[in-house]
């Protein structure tokens, strides 16, 4: 606008909707009229009453003006996300401008006319509520009480002309028909505000995904793209930011442990504080193993832990775990340890993101593992996927939590799965468990295959289970093609070639050489002692 | 039976005039007379407009007889506004001009 041309520079206001104005670089443009479009059910009225209600509890009074439902079934409606309407108006917070049809009266047009009353009543409301937020609710609605369109749009162009000059901050919704088209069904809303909006509530493969997109902020910068949302129940829209997220986490040189001294010696002395460690690995090599290994170290360090188990019983994890030596009763009893057995398909992965973050903020866990992150893979789509993963591992690393999260690999030997895919750069640290045949017997193997920040033990060892919980044995030799999924076992002639190639490549000093010879001694005896099995 | 009309304006411009005017014609000349008309500015008072509802103006609220109608407009269309009052003409129907302020 032109009266801003030498004037100061847009300010934003703070919405005080969750991470929305972390994508917004701030809130709304302050002053301004904002729009926010979306096809029906996309969550309109709830962003709006929102938007007033994160206001009112910061002392800003509120208009809202509703066109559509009724100001009855409004306040009804909003009592569900904890807002009390009436309460607001008795103590003046809050003015609502009931513009519904209202259905028992019949209207007759006759000749020409204005909107002027409509205007005058939200005037009077925000002068006597002493509003800086203003809400709409919707535009489209004002259109179908009207039958000459014409007049309506050049009346709402007059009272978003006010709404500014009022120097208030104005939201105003309107529908669309489609969720990929025009921006607004009578294809003038987007002229009558500064700025644009778009809320979507797409189908994805039977899977619905709420996003919102700010379109254009007049003068002012924003963050570009569609952003994952979530309506929850007690507090309203929740914006999932993914770039709106920063990496400024801190990184710490506290080591835990695994708890397993084995597998701490193999990490270099154990995993960082603040880290994510993933554990890969198909099913039955161990995964849940080294998830109650893990809890055990933490409780054992006096550490308040989460497992959120996704595929097994909570019944079973106990039975498991005592299987193992672990008392997970004893554990949970001294308030240490809290489990939490879900099906995965009982939450969409938005909503299991928040429920997920506000056990940790209520908990409170210097530890949190989840068994398996791929079981959440089946919930909803690819991208909602990796934008669950993105955001629950930044989340878990801001908050300086050491997560362990497990993932299924689709192929008993070897393979990876989609979980890693996404993961396996935001993570510290990569565990893999595998398979390995030899000699017509199934052995396992573990391997630290990385460990930011740290040296570690690079070999692939062998893994059994007894009583005790996780025993790591010697690394497995003369075997090449574990992490492929193909083992094959080499001669020790041609390892002794292979190394002395090495060797000869990397110019070992000769006292390595010499480590070299001992461990060609050892192949030796290895092979000798197989000679005499078979 | 008697008519009570209210009838909503914005300030006194030449379409709250037009209404009146066409309001008071129509309602001396099929209504005999028998009706009580409020005239409320809204811009003087926004609080009726809310208690009534108002969005456009010039509005027209037949409160008596049963059942409430609203007309809106500068009240120029007789036949709607007739529609609207829920009256039937005495004077038989101007078919020339029934547009005619």
């Amino acid at each position: 606008m032109s009266d801003n041309g030498d004037g100061p520079r847009v300010q934003k206001l703070a919405t005080g909707i969750p991470s929305f104005d972390l994508i917004a670089k701030g809130g709304l443009p302050e002053g301004r009229t904002t729009l926010l479009s979306g096809t029906a059910g996309s969550g309109k009225t709830v962003f709006a009453v929102q938007f007033l209600a994160a206001g009112i509890a910061s002392g800003q009074p509120g208009v809202f003006v509703t066109f559509e439902e009724s100001a009855k079934d409004i306040r009804q409606n909003m009592l569900s996300f904890g807002w009390d309407l009436a309460e607001w108006e008795r103590s003046g917070t809050l003015a609502v401008v009931d513009a519904s049809p209202d259905p028992h009266v019949e209207t007759v047009e006759s000749g020409t006319f204005d909107l002027s009353a409509l205007l005058a009543r939200v005037q009077h409301a925000v002068q006597r509520s002493g509003a800086k937020r203003v809400a709409l609710d919707s535009l489209g609605a004002v259109f179908s009480q009207f039958s000459d369109q014409s007049v309506v749009r050049k009346e709402l162009f007059r009272i978003a002309w006010a709404l500014k000059s009022m120097g208030v901050t104005s939201l105003l919704t309107a529908e669309r028909t489609m969720d990929y088209g025009p921006v607004a069904r009578f294809g003038v809303e987007e002229f009558i505000a500064d700025n644009v909006m778009i809320l979507r509530n797409v189908l994805e493969d039977e899977n619905r995904r709420r996003t919102i997109e700010i379109l254009k902020f007049r003068g002012t910068d924003h963050q570009k793209g569609q952003f994952p949302l979530t309506i929850a129940p007690d507090i309203g829209v929740v914006v999932i930011p993914l770039s709106g997220m920063q990496l400024r986490q801190k990184s710490s040189n506290v080591r835990v442990s695994s708890g397993n001294r084995d597998l701490d010696e193999m990490c270099g002395g154990g995993v960082f504080r603040d880290s994510v460690i993933l554990v890969s690995g198909a099913t039955g090599t161990g995964k849940t193993l080294t998830v109650t290994q893990f809890m055990k170290g933490g409780v054992e360090a006096g550490e308040r832990c989460l497992l959120l188990a996704f595929e097994e019983s909570r019944e079973q994890l106990f039975r498991n775990a005592h299987g193992w030596g672990v008392d997970f009763d004893k554990m949970e009893r001294d308030g240490l340890l809290r489990v939490s057995c879900d099906y995965p398909e009982v939450e969409g992965l938005e909503d299991r993101l928040l429920a997920i973050q506000r056990s940790i903020e209520e908990f409170r866990p210097q530890r949190v593992a989840l068994d398996s992150l791929s079981a959440l893979e089946r919930v909803g789509t690819m991208k909602a996927f990796r934008e669950f993963v993105i955001s629950l591992t930044s989340f878990i690393k801001h908050q300086e939590i050491t997560g362990l999260f497990t993932s299924t690999t689709s192929s008993l030997m070897g393979g990876s799965s989609i979980t890693e895919g996404h993961i396996s750069t935001l993570t510290d640290s990569i565990i893999l468990l595998r398979y390995v045949e030899m000699f017509g017997e199934m052995k396992r193997g573990i391997t630290v295959l990385k460990m930011r920040g740290s040296t570690h033990d690079k070999r692939i060892r062998e893994l059994t289970i007894n009583e005790h919980g996780m025993q790591l044995g010697r690394p497995f030799k003369n075997v090449t093609g574990i992490l492929a999924g193909t083992p094959v076992y080499v001669s020790p002639a041609d390892l002794e070639r292979a190394w002395t190639i090495h060797d000869e490549a990397v110019g070992r000093p000769a006292s390595a050489a010499q480590a070299s010879g001992a461990n060609r001694r050892r192949r030796e005896s290895d092979r000798s002692e197989r000679r005499e099995e078979s | 039976m008697i008519f009570l009309l209210k009838l909503y304006i914005a300030g006194k411009g030449a379409r709250a005039e037009a209404a009146i005017t066409n309001l008071r014609q129509l309602c001396d000349n099929e209504l005999r007379g028998q009706y009580e008309l409020e005239i409320i500015d809204i811009l003087e008072h926004p609080e009726l407009a809310e208690e009534a509802k108002i969005l456009a103006t010039p509005t027209l609220i037949k409160q008596l007889p049963p059942p409430l109608r609203r007309v809106i407009g500068d009240l120029s269309d007789r036949e709607k506004l007739l529609l609207g009052l829920d009256v039937r003409p005495i004077a038989p129907q101007s078919v020339d001009n029934p547009n005619a302020p």
